[in-house]
């Protein structure tokens, strides 16, 4: 991959429900193991924009491209295997599967083995499996996740399920990760991990990542880029720095009297 | 380790339940059971076969799907017209009425399984319609007056189908493919987000399902003399829905104790008519008060048999279940 080509390239990316114009005119691009953030007041559109660049939403205007490849029609599973993989808002792991369950879903695309040899017990159907359970696990590992191997997922706490929710995402072998408020419903100490966490899978997966976040000192503390998105428009881009100081982002957040 | 387990696992449960099938076998040539117990074991057996078919729609990839009596009856009118019209064997019957039902499956499973909950229900229920009434129209296999069919489905070949339709589901269910149903379940949205198509592997389930029912229609059809397109009416749909309900959604022991016991019961309460749905009914009424996860949750027998060894990974006893 060359470092000075976008991974992603979103070009003047818009949506509307009826007569409600979501997002309009976005235009983002993202470089190769880049680290951004994508803030702004609620109702913002973010979740929205995410859905767009996920293919829950077909954007009405505008193209999404990655790595050269047009997305805008692509059903999500496809995008997923197209290298764009994501966490929720609202946690949404498969509760009553457990933990390496999880993570097996995951690698499902990748499987090997087919739904014959599966049936009739076939011994491609053992060999994937066991490289499956093998891989699973090791992945568990690496995020301390393989103690609770066994459990179901929903019995997890809170800090937990964030945890795997990311490891699953990154199971899918994303290129880019998109990461929906991954600190929501945090405290400070759970938090810190968080942020450890997302460093750490960066160096580890060589991945670009773009999280959207209220929780600012997360947001200025581990991205190089922010994004502001207002009103379903980009209001600012720059480093964190630049962002604190925009007047329009102030403006957006706190209202003109503070000027 | 785990799955050289499940392979060992695999193996005994079917010695075991093959045992199972050779003493029965033996108690019916020796003449221990009579006809009535006969019919009721095959009865059993049938209602085996819905129950786990219409789990895997509804339990595993959690669809909810009230039309199975229509593809019971797409594939009990099919195999009577193999057997019957075109005078084949009885195997070809079964197979091609799992198929006929199979591809119903699809043509109806395509459109419909974009709607999801109660819209979903709704479609299928019309599919379950829609087949008896064209049933009932259709002069080439009787119309209302119903289709005369022989006697062939005999205590082995119902049981090497309810054999194939549980051994086929626990397979699917336990691989990677199952695991894709289940997710749909459990999170359509991440599944979707995860890379599984989820079109693709609910259409799988129904296709699956529907073979399975097109099969039991098949023995179905062939345990009367007479098939009528008011065997196959929503009152059908409901008793094999309630059998995976009953049994605990997601539970495949569930739906096949559940089938077994509903069948003994109703079968039973024959003798007293006038009280058989009151009570049919309050049995239905005190298990979903006490036990309204249904008989066995989302758990399977093998889980309740081995809790210690699941800490550890993989199922290990084979016993107290036949075949799952």
């Amino acid at each position: 991959m060359e470092k000075d080509k976008p991974l992603l390239k979103v070009e003047n990316v818009g949506i509307r429900f009826g007569g409600l114009r979501a997002v309009s005119d976005v235009n983002i691009e993202l470089y190769p193991g880049e680290m951004a953030g994508l803030i702004g007041p609620n109702g913002a559109g973010k979740t929205t924009f995410f859905n767009m660049l996920t293919g829950v939403y077909v954007p009405t205007e505008g193209q999404i491209v990655l790595n050269g490849k047009k997305l805008n029609n692509l059903p999500p599973y496809k995008i997923t295997r197209n290298g764009i993989s994501r966490t929720f808002q609202n946690i949404r792991l498969f509760g009553e599967l457990s933990v390496i369950d999880n993570v097996k879903v995951a690698y499902h695309s990748q499987a090997k083995h087919t739904l014959f040899s599966s049936i009739f017990r076939l011994p491609p159907h053992f060999a994937g499996e066991r490289e499956m359970e093998e891989k699973a696990t090791e992945f568990l590992k690496i995020f301390s996740l393989d103690r609770f191997k066994h459990e179901k997922a929903k019995n997890l706490p809170y800090g937990q399920q964030r945890r795997l929710e990311i490891a699953r995402a990154l199971a899918a072998n994303p290129k880019l990760l998109l990461l929906d408020e991954p600190a929501a419903g945090m405290n400070p100490h759970e938090t810190r991990e968080l942020m450890n966490l997302i460093a750490f899978i960066r160096e580890r997966f060589d991945l670009t990542v773009l999280l959207i976040e209220h929780d600012m000192p997360l947001v200025m503390g581990v991205c190089e880029r922010i994004f502001v998105l207002d009103h379903g428009q980009l209001i600012a881009e720059g480093s964190p720095a630049e962002i604190k100081n925009n007047p329009k982002v102030i403006e957006a957040y706190l209202g003109e009297e503070v000027s | 380790m785990a799955v050289f387990k499940q392979a060992k696992f695999f193996w005994s449960s079917i010695v075991v339940s093959l045992v199972l099938f050779a003493v029965v076998q033996f108690m019916i040539t020796g003449g221990m059971l009579n006809l009535f117990y006969v019919n009721t074991l095959v009865f059993i057996a049938i209602n085996i076969i819905l129950a786990v078919s219409l789990h895997l729609i509804i339990g595993i990839t959690g669809q909810f799907s009230i039309g199975h009596a229509g593809f019971l009856a797409v594939g009990a009118y099919a195999s009577g017209i193999i057997t019957m019209k075109l005078e084949l064997p009885f195997i070809s019957a079964l197979v091609v009425g799992g198929l006929v039902a199979a591809l119903a499956g699809f043509i109806i499973g395509f459109p419909s399984l974009r709607l999801k909950g109660d819209y979903l229900a709704i479609a299928t229920l019309g599919f379950g319609e829609i087949v008896r009434i064209l049933f009932l129209n259709m002069d080439y296999v009787g119309g209302a007056s119903g289709m005369q069919v022989n006697h062939l489905t005999t205590w082995p070949w119902v049981f090497v189908c309810m054999l194939v339709a549980i051994l086929v589901i626990v397979n699917f269910t336990n691989s990677t493919h199952g695991r894709a149903c289940i997710s749909i379940r459990e999170d359509e949205t991440a599944a979707d987000a995860m890379g599984i198509n989820t079109t693709y592997y609910k259409v799988m389930a129904f296709v699956i399902g529907a073979f399975f029912a097109g099969v039991a229609g098949g023995l179905y059809a062939h345990n009367f003399y007479i098939i009528q397109p008011s065997n196959f009416g929503f009152l059908k749909s409901f008793d094999i829905l309630i059998f995976v309900v009953l049994g605990g959604l997601g539970s495949l022991s569930g739906s096949v104790i559940a089938a077994i016991l509903l069948t003994v019961i109703s079968t039973f309460l024959q003798d007293y008519p006038e009280t058989r749905m009151i009570i049919y009914s309050l049995v239905l009424i005190v298990v979903m008060l006490y036990r309204p996860q249904g008989l066995m949750g989302t758990k399977e027998i093998t889980s309740v048999f081995s809790r210690s060894q699941k800490v550890k990974g993989g199922k290990k006893d084979g016993k107290g279940q036949t075949v799952a």
